[in-house]
């Protein structure tokens, strides 16, 4: 077998594969996050507690009305999606015209609130979720030996992403999204109802945090601090990626899992600290961003 | 050299005589204050956090609120893991607020930091939840007292018995922080004298999310036995990704430090069979199904190690405060060492010269889910670890108190 600085390149391999799991989290957590900034101007912190929202709703729904995971992938979102529109109707809408920093202020103590309660009724050991039946299993690729599921989460992120991308880029939806940020005047005179088209944003976003959430919660113990612990990284994300950019966000994400797994082979010790590394190496090289534009 | 030592110790005993008369004064700006410092937010929050603060409140009731006419308070504070935070609490407790005694839960980087600066304030120190062997040996204080558990009988019991059963090669995943580092070593030595083979460890930050990359090196060591050197969230986080990984196929798993809290959150399924030493466990004998029928109509689900010990320890320190008529450090720490603990804790403990609290630990198994008859009963008692040998032994002690 041969070996790249001393570990066999079968099981760097493997390593890869898994920072391409943890990965997709990140790209589609940024993902919402970038959305929401582009077009929003809100720093939004909830972004972690809405993903923990995801997965308790998923676990909730299996455990008190016994609504499978398939099911629960598409109504968790959706419920949190929802829970997002009331959050942007109720609260956010008012913080438009003021500084990002009441947003993030704002979204951060609905953090705390939401967490708060959460362990309160459900303490943090958390509670665990079953693998889907049809996900079970591992499938032999050679070089490691892969759980269905995590196979199944690069998937579904990929695609997700890939989505998202193209409805925001490529489509005139997506064009009278971007038109409403950059001026929200002129494109209400040609008819077009920009606040609604804010609020279905900002709960889009918030959405795919929630489909995030029912995609880990058969990975990991579903806890009320499952949030808190992803969020920070995430952000740094979002910066390295350029704030506000849809490609950025995604590749950043896949890439800083890729880097954060081969950390965890190296320089174990390190593997929580790199992203930040890196986050200050690019901030000093281009303060925008690897794909955002200097304003 | 022999008279010298004895001369030494006579003066050291007159000292101590002198010390006790000169400090019985009573209770300092009478209020018994006893202040209570744990994770109450972070991962470690359930095995110990506010159910802690909730035992300690039984132990308060139980004396009917005070001594001999004097009140006794509970402070709390949440140290969020952080040691700094920790220490700086402490200081305030003991500089402004004239807390007595310092009732320490979970996490051994904070609980190192507050022993030092209770030996700097002469106040009794007593660690509950931390694991950490360091505080009784190299970090060790005259005024600091170990109580329910600590790394070394986690080791010794966990340890040997997996090596006994045919575990001879082991690989370590540890939490990168003081208690997973202590754990290591103390867990190490005993493989290695047991005959066993270290194969390797690897060290993950605390909080670490996805420990698959770190169970697939585990995997790659051929090792036979995993043993985990954490803790909480951590703990369960990576059990869950060993079931996952098909890690559990190829190797056994050793929990080194697993509360009943984290087998309940598992479910038995993933956890049955499973090694673990513990210091106490609900379902022990009558004593202890007692009180724990208590905790749980407060607190509404059984109570931990931790939480019994938390218990116990304000018990213990406030039956010296009322034999002894007052709280003044020297003389609580003196009162502590030559009296025994006697509840449902522990029978027959007792305070070393170094600071460990002796007393039986267990080693359990996790029972199968067909074997567990009701909810929380999840352990079945493999042996009784008598603490004169699964504790450090006074010979071994690297403690500075300790006459050797």
């Amino acid at each position: 077998m041969t070996d790249l600085f001393g570990i066999p390149i079968q099981a760097l391999l493997g390593q890869l594969l898994l920072g391409l799991v943890n990965g997709s989290f990140y790209a589609m957590l940024s993902l919402g996050l970038a959305v929401i900034f582009g077009l929003l101007n809100v720093i939004n912190f909830a972004h972690g507690a809405l993903y923990m929202l995801g997965a308790f709703v998923a676990w909730m729904g299996l455990s008190y009305l016994g609504l499978n995971y398939w099911v629960m992938l598409v109504l968790a979102p959706l419920v949190v999606g929802l829970f997002g529109i009331l959050i942007e109707k109720l609260l956010l809408k008012h913080l438009y015209k003021l500084d990002h920093l009441y947003g993030l202020l704002m979204t951060f103590g609905l953090t705390l609130l939401i967490e708060g309660l959460f362990r309160s009724f459900y303490g943090v050991s958390g509670q665990p979720y079953p693998t889907p039946d049809a996900l079970r299993g591992a499938t032999n690729l050679g070089f490691m030996i892969l759980p269905n599921y995590r196979g199944w989460v690069v998937v579904a992120s990929v695609v997700v992403c890939m989505a998202t991308w193209y409805v925001i880029e490529r489509t005139r939806l997506g064009a009278l999204l971007r038109a409403g940020t950059e001026n929200p005047r002129l494109v209400e005179a040609f008819g077009v109802n920009v606040p609604r088209m804010i609020t279905l944003t900002y709960g889009f976003g918030v959405a795919l945090a929630g489909f995030a959430g029912v995609l880990a919660a058969p990975v990991l113990q579903i806890s009320p601090l499952m949030g808190s612990n992803l969020i920070i990284v995430v952000f740094a994300v979002v910066v390295i990626g350029g704030m506000g950019s849809i490609m950025g966000a995604i590749v950043t994400g896949l890439g800083l899992g890729v880097i954060e797994g081969l950390t965890k082979v190296f320089w174990p010790e390190a593997s929580s600290t790199v992203v930040f590394i890196i986050m200050a190496i690019v901030l000093l090289i281009r303060p925008a961003g690897l794909f955002g534009k200097e304003k | 050299m022999k008279l010298h030592t004895i001369t030494a110790a006579l003066a050291m005993a007159g000292l101590g005589f002198a010390g006790a008369t000169a400090h019985a004064q009573g209770i300092s700006d009478d209020v018994i204050r006893i202040g209570f410092i744990t994770d109450m937010s972070g991962v470690y929050s359930d095995i110990d956090g506010k159910a802690g603060l909730d035992a300690i409140r039984m132990a308060i009731d139980e004396m009917g609120g005070s001594i001999n006419g004097k009140k006794i308070e509970v402070v709390s504070a949440d140290h969020q893991n952080k040691a700094d935070i920790a220490s700086s609490r402490a200081r305030e407790w003991f500089d402004q607020q004239k807390v007595d005694v310092i009732i320490a839960g979970t996490n051994s980087a904070t609980s190192l930091a507050m022993a030092a600066v209770a030996a700097e304030k002469k106040k009794p120190f007593i660690a509950i939840g931390a694991g950490a062997s360091d505080l009784t040996n190299a970090q060790c204080s005259p005024y600091t007292v170990h109580y329910a558990y600590d790394t070394v009988a986690l080791a010794r019991g966990t340890g040997s018995a997996v090596v006994k059963d045919g575990g001879k090669s082991w690989f370590f995943l540890t939490a990168d922080y003081a208690f997973g580092h202590a754990l290591e070593r103390d867990t190490m030595k005993v493989v290695k004298d047991a005959g066993g083979d270290i194969k390797g460890q690897v060290r993950a930050p605390l909080g670490t999310a996805d420990f698959s990359s770190f169970l697939l090196q585990a995997q790659a060591s051929k090792a036979q036995i995993l043993g985990l050197a954490n803790a909480g969230g951590d703990f369960s986080n990576s059990v869950k990704a060993a079931n996952e990984f098909g890690v559990t196929q190829t190797m056994k798993m050793a929990g080194l430090l697993v509360f009943i809290n984290d087998i309940h959150a598992l479910g038995l399924k993933t956890t049955q069979n499973m090694y673990l030493t513990t210091g106490w466990y609900w379902d022990l004998n009558d004593a202890s199904r007692a009180w724990s029928k208590k905790f749980e109509s407060k607190v509404g689900r059984k109570p931990s190690m931790l939480q019994a010990g938390d218990y116990s320890a304000a018990m213990f320190y406030l039956n010296g405060v009322k034999a002894s008529g007052s709280d003044d450090g020297d003389t609580i720490m003196k009162w502590m060492k030559s009296n025994k603990v006697n509840d449902f804790f522990a029978q027959g403990g007792y305070v070393r010269e170094d600071g460990r609290m002796i007393h039986d630990m267990y080693l359990m198994q996790v029972k199968t889910p067909a074997e567990s008859k009701a909810p929380w009963d999840y352990y079945k008692v493999v042996a009784t670890l008598p603490g004169d040998e699964v504790y450090t032994k006074l010979s071994e002690s690297t403690c500075k108190l300790v006459k050797k």
